[in-house]
């Protein structure tokens, strides 16, 4: 068990693939930069690779103050066993009071294997952080400036807010695309501190045989504007309705689960909790109820249309314009409303 | 070869099915509103191992930790094809985080690896209540044994390996790992094979004491089903912490790092709704105001 040290910087676990850094880590920095000003720490980023330091740079112009690498050839690939090594013994030495990471699929690999060998707190899929004061309900000790860790349970029927009060470091993993993409200030500085763990192959227990990259088709969190469609649209020759009002606008397509289940449009475009958390800055949801685990993937949108001929659909409680109606006329209606102005 | 298989599976609420009748005032969850079920990805876990003790023999276990009613989940896994069952149930272990709960489960199935060692421990990726998927690799981290998260098919088992393709969300991994192991399995593989109805007949009075307990006007009557039961092989095998000689200071609220701070049902945050007549004029307003706002364009 690590002690708690209140001097500790504030850690965000940085993640690549194949050399590209993944933009959670950028994401991460921003709320870590919050979190550090709070408390009058340092904010650093970790990074991990066989030859990772040319991303530094670009994490210190997005708010670190310090960049730790560890580079070695056998951190190329990311397999549990090594990449929780390293971060132990760094968390061990360095004693960090907050590390976070990316609740990204290896984010969720990687962190539960780091608390279990440390014994420390991890709660996981965050939606927000923040700093706060705590008093143990049980033995009425109170607790300054902890790291409170909120995140949706329960199917995102409630958002429970969980501290950790004692065995440090308070640590959680971070739902991507909920933390807003801080703006890189290229004027920043910092400090990159490289170095070389001490790694052998027995750390790496996998044999990696193939390993295959899938693009992704489309990128919804990088959408300004979505359009999705739900069971409501009815059929996948129908689902065309979708495309050709994204393609009006210049949007991505979405979907709910309940249109991919149907077959209707591919897995990579649901939005939800099971798919991608989106905030674009206008969000369409067409035909499509708004389930609690849908809503939990896009009630962030600064502004939302809903299509439905529902007048009870849950989604017209977090939607800014309601259409009760039919969605086979009143999507035709916008594309043409849209295509006029033009 | 054949190969000792333990499945670690949870009787969850059914989420999809919350009403507003399930919530409570004060915003927590009223679990016993909500239908019991097995955790979905954990029957895939159970029929991946299913198909591992089909092609090279062994035998499969089924573990669960909670309360007496978490033997509904056992006896499903019995129905299904899994050979033995343990339930976990103790008071002192009520309250466990992540990190507690897999402390439990890495004693039981350092327990049930006293006789025969296991080679393999197989789980599903996530539970729907919490959606952390922390138990599994943290139980992994406590065995001092390697994981593969992310299974979709166990394409080859044999001299000591484990040849799995996993999808990493950003691709897919075809992994060799060595054994013991741990697997955490998805909904992309093979779909989990329905009870047989003979086995349902079979299993269908299989109890646990901890129900016999609950259940039974007194101690004589748990005595006598207990001892009845046994004789047929139908008393579901239970631990408590003290069985699987777990350290108490790493169980329940003592063991667990993680305090619940507080809970709060959702609420919608719409604002400043407008209803638009589905007719063109009102449609070809609302799209001006969009634009006006820099929200298109």
């Amino acid at each position: 068990m690590i002690e708690a040290n209140r001097q500790g910087d504030v850690w965000v676990v940085a993640e690549q693939n194949d050399g590209e850094l993944e933009d959670v880590g950028l994401e991460l920095l921003s709320k870590g930069r919050e979190l550090a000003e709070t408390l009058g720490v340092r904010l650093t980023a970790v990074l991990l690779g066989a030859d990772a330091a040319g991303h530094a740079e670009r994490l210190i112009h997005h708010g670190a103050d310090r960049v730790l690498v560890a580079e070695h050839p056998l951190l190329a690939h990311y397999q549990s066993n090594s990449y929780a090594k390293v971060l132990c013994r760094l968390i061990e030495e360095h004693k960090p009071q907050i590390v976070i990471y990316g609740a990204t699929p290896l984010g969720r690999d990687l962190a539960p294997r780091i608390a279990s060998a440390i014994r420390a707190g991890l709660t996981a899929d965050c939606t927000d952080l923040d700093i706060g004061d705590h008093v143990e309900p049980t033995t009425r000790q109170k607790y300054d400036r902890l790291l409170y860790q909120v995140r949706p349970a329960f199917g995102g029927n409630i958002i429970a807010t969980i501290v950790n009060p004692e065995r440090w470091p308070q640590m959680a993993t971070v739902r991507e695309g909920v933390m807003r993409m801080p703006d890189a200030d290229p004027a920043r500085r910092g400090e990159v501190v490289r170095f070389t763990p001490d790694l052998a192959p027995e750390d790496l227990p996998l044999k990696i045989l193939e390993h295959t990259r899938a693009e992704r088709k489309v990128n919804l969190k990088a959408a300004r504007i979505i359009v999705a469609g739900g069971a409501g649209v009815g059929s996948k020759e129908n689902f065309r309705l979708i495309w050709d009002l994204a393609n009006a606008l210049g949007a991505a397509a979405g979907a709910s689960r309940a249109a991919v289940d149907s077959g209707w449009i591919d897995k990579d475009h649901q939005v939800g909790q099971t798919g991608t958390t989106v905030r674009p800055a206008l969000y369409i949801a067409i035909g499509i109820s708004g389930a609690v685990q849908h809503r939990a993937g896009m009630s962030e949108a600064q502004k939302i249309v809903a299509i439905n001929a529902d007048p009870d659909a849950p989604i017209f409680q977090v939607a800014h314009y309601g259409i009760v109606g039919d969605l086979n006329r009143a999507v035709p209606m916008m594309i043409d409303a849209i295509k006029r102005r033009v | 070869m054949a190969y000792n298989i333990v499945v670690l599976v949870k009787q969850v609420p059914d989420t999809k099915r919350l009403t507003a009748d399930a919530m409570r005032d004060d915003g927590t969850v009223n679990r016993t509103a909500l239908p019991a079920i097995f955790n979905p990805e954990d029957l895939y876990a159970l029929e991946t191992a299913l198909r591992v003790r089909e092609r090279c023999g062994g035998r499969v276990t089924v573990v669960t930790m909670g309360p007496p009613q978490a033997c509904e989940a056992l006896r499903e896994s019995l129905e299904r094809g899994a050979d033995d069952v343990v339930l976990i149930t103790d008071r002192r272990a009520a309250a466990s985080d992540t990190l507690a709960t897999s402390y439990i489960l890495s004693c039981a199935v350092r327990k049930l690896g006293a006789g025969r060692a296991v080679d393999l421990v197989i789980c599903g990726r996530q539970a729907i209540d919490g959606d952390t998927a922390q138990v599994p690799p943290q139980t992994a981290e406590k065995l001092g044994w390697p994981q593969v998260t992310y299974v979709e098919a166990v394409e080859e088992i044999g001299d000591g390996r484990i040849v799995a393709r996993r999808n990493t969300g950003r691709g897919t991994e075809r992994v060799s790992c060595p054994l013991p192991c741990l697997l955490t399995v998805t909904d992309g593989g093979p779909q989990p094979r329905p009870p047989s109805a003979k086995r349902i007949m079979a299993v269908k009075k299989a109890r646990s004491r901890a129900e016999l307990e609950r259940d039974a006007r007194d101690d004589a009557e748990v005595r006598a089903r207990a001892e009845s039961l046994g004789k047929r092989g139908l008393l579901i095998t239970q631990w408590d912490l003290d069985d699987i000689e777990a350290d108490l200071a790493w169980c329940g609220r003592d063991g667990s790092p993680t305090k619940v701070k507080r809970i709060q049902s959702v609420v919608l945050t719409g604002s400043g709704f407008k209803k638009v007549e589905p007719a063109e004029e009102a449609v070809a307003a609302m799209v001006h105001e969009l634009i006006e706002d820099h929200t298109i364009g």
